[in-house]
């Protein structure tokens, strides 16, 4: 499974073709404001390609002129001005450099910030669909591409076409016959070198995507090397990771023969039409048409012309995929933001609430991804969850309950029906206000790169170190964070200490409880603790859900105990509502997932996790 | 140069207790210690099958450079030698010329075409192998150092580092080598040219070595420190994405916009500051190039004016000097590039110094015949003593054996030697004094192969590789048969949510709607258990706990995959424990307690107190 397999295919195909001009033209907006330089620059290159095309020139009035006449004072001169050309070229190479050096760095951070701020605010749907590898390197590398074409791509492209274009006049002004002579391959040249830039670029992304095929087995075989180690298969996988390599490098062969031809062409091509050239000038020099000096500055020339002719086929290629680079960019960017209700509702939020509770009204929800006909997960939820008191939400697995639970923080929008805090409607509040209200801690437990105090905090940036110990307190976590090594200033996540799961669950649970919020949401908090934390956890925590409105999702008996009802989800309803005794006497699906007595009708278990 | 990123959202990092990082491992900081010029040895030994085509590859280059620079020449004999010639009526000298040039024009294309595909070969033969040697090489270190190298590390050693060395290897090594060859033939032939001419230019070169070495290591400091900032600014990014549901649940939006734009902020600065460098490196070179050009052409010219110097030899002196100075851009390029290739050969060359903890042995032998009707194998601990290598003893010396057929289980606080008690006797380790017997044969002398039929070891967290379910049992037997897999589906009780997954047996479960929840990743675990059947299992149960009936599934199926055989259970759960003929509580390195459980319940133990508070949970 390479990452660009996975590439969302739908949005990638609805997205209609664009020409290569019109998809480059989207990046002015970001060019803009560096405009200036970005011009400059490319008049400065051309100034300085010029004057690559006049050093053969003064070459050639050395010879022809002082040397000829041998007039020491006009040698002097020619070396003078020879030297002057030759430190104004490299004296605008440099400004070049430096003019759009800064600015095009800006350019790349500027919409890397702008794609970073903008897939934080699409929805959690839009996340589902996309992968993280996926906008990591639109991020990255697709970016990284585009900085260079503005830099080198684009700005040769110009230039060379320029310098080609005033070589060749140049050439025609000192010999017309011999000019033509050499604009004779150049159009081939050009036309041969895009079509192979094409044809390799294909063969390049068939090798990409080897390598991400590679990437996978190589990353399975180490996350998995408990498994393989414990079944002795490490012959059956290198086995695979072997024929994985192998066609890799068939394909980097395929690149090379592609290479090969195209250096055959490239190297022999223009160099024998130097030849013909070279013998023709002979003879022309022999009949005294033309001067020594004038041969010598025309085989200059043309050879200072070589390289601006063979990259336009390069050039054009990077063009194109400087396009697919951009294309893939917006192609996230434009993905809308879901619009937050205007300021008539704003009302709602400054407005005294009622004190309701949590109410789920009539809920259908179903995934934006899935069939308009198809099943709803959730279809006709109605469950009120009173002020101040605990719910556990109980269900098989893939009834629904973390789908249920997320629509609390709006992290979906419901379907159909509505969700109320206090009897307002959270769609008519932000999403910013609904989650200042609501406190989350889910099933996997994320923690960030960064100390534990902050990974705390970061559910009530006002809290202080009293607020932090508190929440500590409630989720047993003081002890083992008292003994990292840098106590709550431990840094954890990818980039620091890795915490078991039990750990990371308590601290994500006292992020959850630290802001003291009126609406609480837990995922099943307690599943990774032992029997002793759980029960030190679950006593502590009784007292914050004394004073809060709170929604459990349960899988356990000694869960379930914390809440003052128990709501049951199955087939996409709330089919009964009641105490954990009432539900284990009067109802067979609750009783079997409490205790796992099989029953006839309820199989839960072996239910596909629909989804 | 496009930065590969590797990540993938479903890969499961096992996450590992919490251990607080010795300053001294060098397994921990990255820097493992690679004996100096490692990473050449480690290229030579790549190279050195190929050796034959290496030198044909150098000779083939040697002879299209030489192609390539005769050209000027050429040009220079067709003025001093052709003009003169024709003028005088005979065409002699410029029909050679015509004939050389043609000659060098396309054996130069030819020549070039015949390196790139004989250099490709050699490269990815190179690469080839050493993707090969660094895989082979970590399946085949024990999991004590994994654990330490993390899985992160490992796989930035087989990508990225792979990567940069192709990369050096596919562009910057032939470029380099074209270069040079071409800067010693220029050199030479101005030297032939003309002495004083050939003199000056070799000279003005001097210059540009100095150059060329202050620009390198101030840009090696400088891409060093943009890698750091780009890997920050990916961190944050994947980071995000990975935690969005938090991230919006908690509205860090804000605060990690801020954060987020500090970090790209610094690699924008650092970004812009390599480039600039480059800048500077170009520009100097540029300058001194202008600078020796004109000095020399100037020079040329007034021994041309006094009659000294052939003026074909002035042009063709021209042309070669600016071809000297053409390639310096590039060459400031391609060093980077071999500055970063030198550093990740290191890398791997120091992963490929770690020897494997546990050697197969040179002598195996086989494992008697299992006597009929007997059920698994006997496992003798004998005087087992095992200290990890970065210190500190984890087992003190002790005895214990499992009768055949018997299931064992252990329980124990986290770092009470639990988890390395089953890796001994899953050979994962070796122990520091005494043998690990099973059926009387010393774990040493069994052959891997051997000993995995024998001994199976499974951690309940079970990771899915990509693929169908199918093949995923069938890591158990490789050459199982679908009925096979089946019938070992059933018997674990899983053949039903697998025939009601979208295609069956055939559903990818990296796929959409091939989600399967933790209880059922358990049960292909245990199906891989059933298919391979081997004499001895041990269990490393899960310590997060599923919905009850997931876990009753679960104990379920572990009553049929420890049956007839041998089996260890690290067991985190009580009920667990229960099925079990025998517990031992273990408590730092010790066993403190042992003997069946329904008499460790009774008594009045650590165990027995466990067991309280597991009931009252339960409540």
């Amino acid at each position: 499974m390479s990452a660009s397999a996975e590439a969302p295919a739908a949005p990638a195909a609805a997205s209609r073709k664009r020409s290569v001009v019109r998809s480059l033209l989207r990046l002015w907006p970001y060019v803009r404001p560096v405009r200036g330089r970005v011009f400059t620059a490319a008049g400065v290159a051309i100034v300085a390609a010029s004057m690559g095309l006049v050093m053969p020139l003064v070459l050639k009035w050395i010879v022809d002129g002082p040397v000829t006449d041998g007039d020491t004072a006009g040698v002097w001169l020619g070396g003078l001005v020879l030297l002057v050309v030759g430190v104004t070229e490299a004296a605008l190479f440099g400004l070049r450099r430096w003019l759009v050096a800064r600015p095009l760095t800006r350019v790349e951070a500027d919409m890397r910030s702008a794609l970073y701020r903008h897939v934080q605010r699409l929805p959690v749907s839009f996340h589902d669909r996309w992968p993280t590898g996926q906008l990591l390197s639109r991020g990255t590398g697709d970016l990284q591409l585009l900085r260079m074409f503005l830099a080198f791509g684009l700005t040769f492209l110009i230039v060379n076409s320029a310098t080609i274009l005033i070589g060749f006049g140049v050439l025609l002004a000192q010999d017309w016959l011999l000019g033509l002579i050499l604009i004779g391959p150049v159009v081939p040249l050009i036309f041969v070198c895009w079509i192979f830039e094409q044809r390799f670029s294909v063969v390049a992304r068939r090798a990409q995507d080897q390598m991400g095929d590679l990437t996978t087995v190589v990353e399975e075989s180490i996350l998995g090397i408990r498994i393989i180690k414990g079944f002795g298969r490490h012959r059956s996988q290198a086995r695979a990771f072997d024929a994985l390599t192998r066609r890799l490098m068939d394909t980097e062969l395929h690149k090379a023969r592609l290479l090969a031809a195209i250096w055959l062409v490239i190297l022999s091509l223009p160099e024998l039409f130097l030849g013909i050239a070279l013998v023709v000038g002979v003879g022309e020099v022999a009949d005294g048409a033309l001067t020594a000096g004038t041969l010598v500055a025309f085989m200059t020339t043309a050879m200072t012309l070589r390289w601006p002719v063979e990259s336009i086929g390069f050039l054009l290629a990077l063009c194109n995929e400087a396009a697919t680079a951009t294309d893939r960019f917006f192609e996230v960017m434009d993905v809308e933001v879901p619009a937050e209700p205007g300021t008539a509702t704003a009302a709602a939020e400054a407005g005294a609430t009622t004190g309701d509770g949590l109410r789920f009204e009539n809920v259908v929800f179903r995934y934006p991804d899935a069939a308009p006909d198809s099943t709803p997960v959730l279809n006709g939820v109605d469950l009120h969850i009173r002020p101040g008191e605990t719910l556990a939400l109980v269900g098989g697995t893939g009834s629904g309950k973390t789908t249920l639970i997320a629509l609390v923080p709006r992290l979906y929008e419901v379907t159909e029906g509505r969700v109320t805090l206090d009897g307002v409607d959270i769609a008519g509040l932000s999403r910013d206000e609904v989650r200042r209200r609501v406190a989350v801690a889910f099933e996997e437990p994320t923690l960030f790169s960064a100390s534990v105090r902050e990974n705390v905090l970061m559910g009530s940036p006002g809290s202080g170190r009293e607020d932090l110990d508190r929440a500590l307190a409630v989720s047993q976590a003081e002890g083992f964070v008292g003994a990292l090594p840098a106590g709550s200033e431990t840094e954890v996540g990818e980039q620091g200490l890795s915490l078991s799961g039990g750990q990371r669950q308590r601290l994500a649970l006292a992020r959850a409880v630290i802001g003291q919020p009126a609406f609480l949401v837990l995922d099943d908090p307690l599943s990774a603790l032992d029997v002793h934390t759980e029960a030190r956890v679950e006593a502590a925590l009784r007292e914050v859900l004394a004073t809060t409105t709170a929604l459990v999702v349960a899988h356990r008996p000694s869960t379930v105990q914390l809440a003052d009802r128990v709501a049951l989800l199955s087939g996409g309803r709330i089919v009964a509502v009641g105490t954990h005794t009432e539900l284990l006497h009067g109802n067979a699906e609750y009783r079997h997932l409490m205790t796992g007595e099989h029953t006839e009708e309820h199989n839960a278990y072996s239910e596909v996790a629909a989804r | 140069m496009t930065t590969t990123v590797d990540t993938q959202d479903d890969t499961q990092h096992e996450k590992r207790d919490a251990r607080p990082a010795v300053e001294t491992d060098p397994l921990a900081q990255d820097t493992l210690p690679s004996p100096r010029g490692a990473s050449r040895r480690l290229l030579g030994s790549l190279l050195h099958p190929y050796r034959k085509r290496v030198a044909l590859a150098a000779v083939l280059l040697l002879t299209q450079q030489a192609a390539v620079q005769a050209v000027p020449l050429l040009v220079a004999y067709a003025i001093d030698s052709g003009v003169p010639a024709v003028r005088d009526d005979d065409n002699g000298p410029l029909i050679a010329v015509a004939v050389a040039y043609l000659v060098c024009a396309l054996s130069a294309g030819v020549l070039q075409a015949t390196f790139i595909r004989i250099s490709a070969r050699i490269n990815q033969n190179v690469l080839l192998e050493l993707r090969l040697r660094i895989y082979r090489h970590a399946q085949a270190l024990s999991l004590d150092f994994h654990d330490r190298y993390t899985s992160g590390r490992l796989i930035s050693r087989s990508t990225s580092d792979v990567q940069s060395l192709r990369e050096l290897l596919n562009e910057g090594l032939q470029e380099m080598l074209n270069i040079l060859v071409s800067v010693v033939y220029i050199g030479a032939l101005l030297l032939y040219l003309d002495l004083g001419l050939g003199t000056a230019a070799l000279l003005s070169f001097l210059p540009v070595l100095l150059l060329v070495r202050s620009f390198r290591r101030r840009s090696a400091e400088r891409f060093l420190r943009r890698s750091t900032a780009i890997a920050a600014v990916i961190v944050k990014f994947s980071e995000t994405l990975n935690g969005i549901r938090p991230v919006k649940a908690f509205r860090r939006e804000q605060a990690n916009d801020e954060s987020f734009e500090t970090l790209n902020r610094a690699h924008e600065r650092v970004n812009g500051d390599t480039i600039l460098e480059m800048a500077r490196f170009v520009v100097l070179s540029r300058l001194i190039a202008a600078v020796a050009v004109a000095g020399i052409v100037l020079w040329g010219a007034q021994r041309v004016a006094s009659g000294d110097l052939e003026l074909g030899a002035l042009a063709a002196g021209a042309l070669y000097i600016r071809r000297l100075y053409d390639p310096l851009d590039r060459f400031a390029m391609i060093l980077n590039n071999y500055q970063s290739a030198v550093a990740s050969l290191e890398k791997v060359a120091g992963l490929l110094s770690q020897r494997p903890d546990v050697p197969e042995p040179e002598e195996p032998t086989e494992l008697p015949a299992r006597a009929a009707g007997r059920p698994g194998r006997e496992v003798v601990f004998d005087d087992v003593r095992f200290a990890y290598r970065t210190g500190g003893e984890v087992l003190p010396s002790f005895r214990l054996t499992l009768p055949a057929g018997q299931t064992t289980a252990l329980v124990g606080a986290t770092g009470a030697g639990k988890s390395t008690l089953a890796k001994l006797l899953a050979r994962f380790y070796d122990p520091t004094e005494g043998r690990v017997l099973l059926d009387g044969t010393d774990l040493r002398q069994l052959a891997m192969p051997e000993l995995r039929r024998g001994v199976v070891m499974v951690t309940q967290e079970a990771f899915l590789f990509s693929g169908t379910v199918a093949e995923n049992i069938a890591i158990g037997k490789p050459d199982a048969t679908r009925d096979e897999i089946e019938r070992a589906a059933k018997a674990i009780g899983a053949h039903d949510f697998i025939s009601s997954l979208p295609e069956g047996y055939d559903t990818d479960v990296r796929k959409r709607g091939g989600r399967i929840s933790a209880g059922q990743r358990q049960l292909v675990a245990f199906a891989r258990v059933v298919l391979a059947d081997p004499s001895v299992v041990i269990l490393d149960e899960a310590t997060s706990s599923l919905d009850i009936p997931g876990e009753k599934a679960v104990q379920e199926a572990m009553v049929t995959v420890l049956q007839g055989r041998t089996a260890l259970v690290i067991a985190h759960r009580l009920s667990t424990v229960e099925i079990a003929d025998r517990v031992l509580v273990m408590d730092a390195g010790r066993v403190v307690e042992d003997g069946p459980p329904a008499e460790l319940i009774a008594g009045d133990g650590r165990f027995s107190a466990l067991h309280r508070a597991w009931r009252d949970s339960l409540a």
